[in-house]
């Protein structure tokens, strides 16, 4: 077994259009986590019980599933019942839906630990409901938020590789296909180890300043 | 000033009429009832968990009630007229009676994340549709009221407690309010910082025209302030009075228990 460099130039560009997929099922996953968990912790303060038992059961069921399986079932079970997505969509929308239960908690922490008192305020004040969510309850529950959201960001990253079991042409599905075509393993699999290193290693140095920045309210 | 033999005279601005509240299990006011003429300066007293507290937060509308009437300003707080019959309100007419009522808290709860001009001039601008500029140049009139212009552009995380009290009180007042609330507004200050507070309060009574309703511990401060003096047991007022009847001559027993253990806890009347 030997390291060919060679052989490393020859598949980097399939590499790197695997990275970007990768880096773009993260972004847009991510964007759809967001909104998807606003719309759960939405639902779950809601004064209808239906929506917020309903809304609350379903986020259990998927943060109690794996998203493997979540998957499978959006790209090659619905269809079946007619809904065809193409690989990527599906995997932005297993990605955003899992991780969507994710932010929802932490979303809900955040509202939850602010204190009574600011809501009675707002409420003395005269605000209507819009205007204390805008002015008072998000600027202050927001920063908070951003180092757990930043986590499941990063945590959402490495788990994209999952997105080569429905054909996705991310990272690791380029590198198996290289492998599978040319018989050499060691090369391609490596190189997606050091490129989700290196990914992982900026994020995480952006997450500590954003920690610093964020993580204490004064 | 209006004082307590005149109420009769003067349409109340405030009339609490067979107000009950329960917490679970625990009955926190039993078929309260009072009034308050325009203007008049009132103290709440009494033992904790006597409803005190649990009242003005029905009149800011932060609790709901379980039955009664409350008039304020010569409108149902709770309750809207439709088809003849008073219905419960909705948050519109709530929005709209909240107008005439501020309120003032024990732990302040300034907005933390917004300067001291910025904590008196967000309602107005919001609620009011104030122009900044105007918003800004009322707002330091009433910093400046409470001796904190000089701290306009500070973060409520650098005052005292006191200093957080008094920027309270004048993003209260921002709004304009016919009435104001103010709840155990000295507890949570070091006793040296009481003293501010208080004045601040002593110059808005000898100044505005307000009617102001206050819950406190502090009895001397109650003796001063108020043209009357409601003391609450059980969630009830067991009697009330000018602030010399009740200190000097209380008459109910529990009115004379509640005192004896003031006194003994080291507090002058």
């Amino acid at each position: 077994m030997e390291w060919d460099w060679e052989f490393v130039w020859e598949i980097m560009p399939m590499l790197l259009a695997g990275v970007r997929i990768t880096i773009l099922a993260t972004i847009l996953g991510s964007a759809l986590a967001a909104v998807v968990g606003l719309v759960i912790v939405i639902a779950r303060r809601s004064a209808n019980r239906a929506v917020s038992r309903t809304v609350g059961f379903l986020a259990e069921f998927i943060r109690g599933t794996p998203l493997l399986v979540q998957l499978y079932f959006i790209f090659y079970v619905l269809p079946d019942i007619g809904i065809l997505l193409p690989p990527l969509l599906a995997g932005v929308i297993g990605l955003g839906l899992h991780y969507g239960t994710y932010t929802a908690e932490v979303y809900r922490a955040g509202i939850e630990n602010l204190p009574r008192g600011q809501w009675e305020a707002a409420k003395a004040c005269n605000l209507t409901p819009v205007q204390t969510w805008i002015h008072v309850v998000m600027p202050q529950a927001i920063p908070p938020m951003i180092p757990a959201l930043a986590n499941y960001f990063i945590a959402m990253f490495k788990e994209t590789p999952l997105l080569s079991a429905i054909t996705v042409l991310e990272l690791m599905n380029q590198a198996k296909s290289v492998a599978n075509s040319s018989y050499r393993y060691i090369e391609p699999i490596t190189l997606v180890g050091v490129f989700f290193l290196v990914i992982s290693l900026i994020s995480v140095i952006g997450l500590r300043w954003l920690e610093k920045r964020f993580g204490r309210v004064a | 000033m209006v004082l307590a033999g005149e109420i009769g005279v003067v349409q109340p601005i405030i009339k609490v009429d067979r107000i009950s509240k329960n917490f679970g299990a625990f009955q926190c006011l039993n078929e309260l009832s009072f009034e308050v003429a325009p203007g008049e300066k009132i103290a709440l007293i009494g033992p904790s968990g006597s409803g005190k507290t649990t009242i003005l937060r029905i009149l800011m509308t932060l609790e709901t009630i379980n039955s009664g009437h409350i008039e304020v300003d010569g409108d149902q707080l709770y309750h809207v007229e439709r088809n003849g019959q008073l219905v419960a309100a909705d948050e519109a007419h709530l929005h709209r009676m909240r107008q005439k009522i501020g309120m003032v808290f024990q732990l302040f709860n300034l907005f933390p994340h917004k300067s001291v001009l910025d904590n008196v001039t967000l309602a107005p601008i919001l609620t009011k549709k104030m122009k900044r500029a105007d918003a800004e140049r009322r707002g330091m009139e009433l910093l400046d009221m409470v001796g904190m212009a000089d701290k306009a552009k500070a973060m409520p995380a650098q005052l005292s407690g006191g200093q957080k009290q008094r920027v309270a009180i004048a993003r209260a007042l921002a709004l304009s309010p016919k009435i104001m609330l103010f709840d155990e507004v000295t507890s949570a200050l070091d006793p040296e910082l009481v003293e501010e507070v208080l004045n601040v309060m002593r110059k808005l009574a000898a100044e505005t025209d307000m009617t102001m309703l206050l819950v406190t511990h502090e009895m001397s401060f109650a003796n001063d302030f108020a043209d009357r003096i409601l003391f609450f047991d059980g969630g009830r007022i067991v009697e009330e009075g000018k602030p010399g009847e009740i200190f000097r001559h209380p008459k109910q027993e529990r009115t004379q228990a509640f005192l004896k253990k003031i006194i003994a806890a080291g507090q002058r009347i």
